[in-house]
């Protein structure tokens, strides 16, 4: 074959496969949503984070917000400390309130924000005060479980009147 | 009598090891000379460029429309089961993350190692039973640097781009089933499949898989090719030993690397 048509399938071929290797980066994976620049950095203390994990989504509304940026462990308040990176274009109140949900009943967990009232918005390196830890199904179970006990009790009681 | 028997065998047990670890040493040595001596391909681009159409162009048909058919199966076999979970938007993730991770390389590079890794051994011991490379060493050509070296770097570029081109085939074959014809959210399937992907530790894992697949195929298919015996039989089955070994090789080294990056310390 021509040298020059070789020249041509062998460009077209790993242009190709650069265009495949750009498709997989930008529409595949997170590249864009990755850009930390644009992004401030918000803590928040929780009791319990479940299952969070890091690069786990933050919403608000439904809609993703931001990422979570680090999971520490505070070994003086026993707490952890989940870091943010949210997005700039998106700007909340100092009050606001995060939580940590669960999408669906097997899906993964996030960090939920409400906003608040405040006329102050959030900047990089505060702290949300408001927080509400995940949801634990055995503390669910017991917490129904006790109070189950304590509503059969005053019947218990009842008779011996 | 029977202590004469096992004494036979064991040394052929012993004979056929010491013959395997031989080959594997010279394989390895091969190896190192064909790194050292490849000036000549890269100087004279042409020669890798040509296999590289060699390899990758003329592979492109088979990786394609395989790609395209394994995200498809994919598609409609994980359907199937995420939907008894109420799951099917996970439908994406579940596509790109078996696609970028594990199928990609791994049914790339078996098709390479049976396309062209087959070609290039039955092309090189073909030379060498047509005493072309004797031919060229009296005319102070070393064989290895004009004829190994350049289908070695060819293979070892076409492998990775042929890999990513599965991947993306593959993502496209289950879009298309997936949200095409089974109607599952299109929205949904990008955005959770975005979520999910990871750059660094899917998509760049995956291509470095792609990237040791590729060269463990074509140092296999070379060397199969240059000690495969001059005659039309040990051609034959140097180009059988290529395939068998490289698909063994790649199934090896996909657990290595996978247990390598996919465990331990993964926040995913």
């Amino acid at each position: 074959m021509n040298r020059s048509t070789i020249d041509l399938w062998v460009g077209i071929f790993v242009v190709a496969g650069i265009g495949g290797l750009l498709f997989l980066a930008l529409k595949v994976g997170n590249l864009t949503s990755l850009s930390s620049s644009e992004a401030y950095r918000v803590d928040a203390r929780f009791a319990n984070i479940g299952g969070l994990k890091v690069r786990g989504p933050v919403k608000s509304a439904g809609v993703v917000v931001g990422r979570v940026a680090d999971i520490r462990f505070d070994n003086e308040s026993y707490e952890a400390i989940v870091s943010m990176n949210i997005d700039n274009h998106f700007q909340f109140p100092r009050d606001t309130t995060a939580k940590i949900l669960t999408s669906g009943i097997l899906g993964e967990q996030y960090v939920g924000l409400e906003a608040g009232g405040d006329g102050v918005m959030l900047k990089n390196g505060d702290r949300l005060r408001l927080t509400q830890s995940a949801v634990v199904l055995e503390n669910l179970i017991s917490q129904f479980l006790f109070n189950k006990a304590a509503e059969s009790k005053p019947e218990a009681k009842d008779p011996a009147k | 009598m029977r202590v004469a028997d096992v004494r036979a065998r064991l040394e052929r047990l012993g004979s056929g090891v010491t013959f395997h670890v031989l080959r594997l040493g010279f394989a390895s040595r091969f190896l190192g000379y064909l790194v050292v001596h490849s000036g000549t391909a890269l100087r004279r681009f042409r020669l890798t460029m040509a296999q590289v159409y060699f390899a990758g162009v003329l592979s492109l048909i088979i990786i394609l429309v395989s790609g395209m058919f394994v995200g498809m199966v994919l598609a409609l076999q994980g359907y199937e089961t995420l939907q008894r979970f109420g799951a099917s938007e996970s439908l994406g993730v579940l596509v790109a993350l078996s696609l970028v991770r594990e199928l990609g390389p791994v049914v790339a590079g078996l098709l390479f190692a049976s396309r062209a890794g087959s070609a290039i051994t039955a092309e090189i011991g073909l030379m060498k039973a047509t005493e072309q490379l004797s031919a060229m060493e009296m005319m102070a050509v070393d064989p290895i640097a004009r004829v190994v070296a350049p289908r070695f770097w060819g293979g070892f570029i076409s492998m990775p781009l042929l890999a990513a081109l599965f991947s993306a085939m593959g993502i496209f074959g289950g879009y298309v089933v997936g949200v095409q014809l089974i109607g599952v959210d299109a929205g949904a399937f990008w955005s959770q499949m975005q979520a999910a992907v990871d750059l660094r530790n899917d998509i760049l894992n995956g291509v470095i898989k792609s990237v040791v697949f590729g060269i463990a195929v074509t140092w296999i298919a070379v060397y199969e090719g240059y000690d495969a015996p001059p005659t039309a039989e040990g051609v034959s089955r140097a180009t059988t030993r290529t395939v068998v070994t490289s698909s063994l090789a790649i199934l090896f080294l996909d657990f290595i690397l996978t247990a390598l990056m996919f465990t331990g310390g993964n926040h995913q």
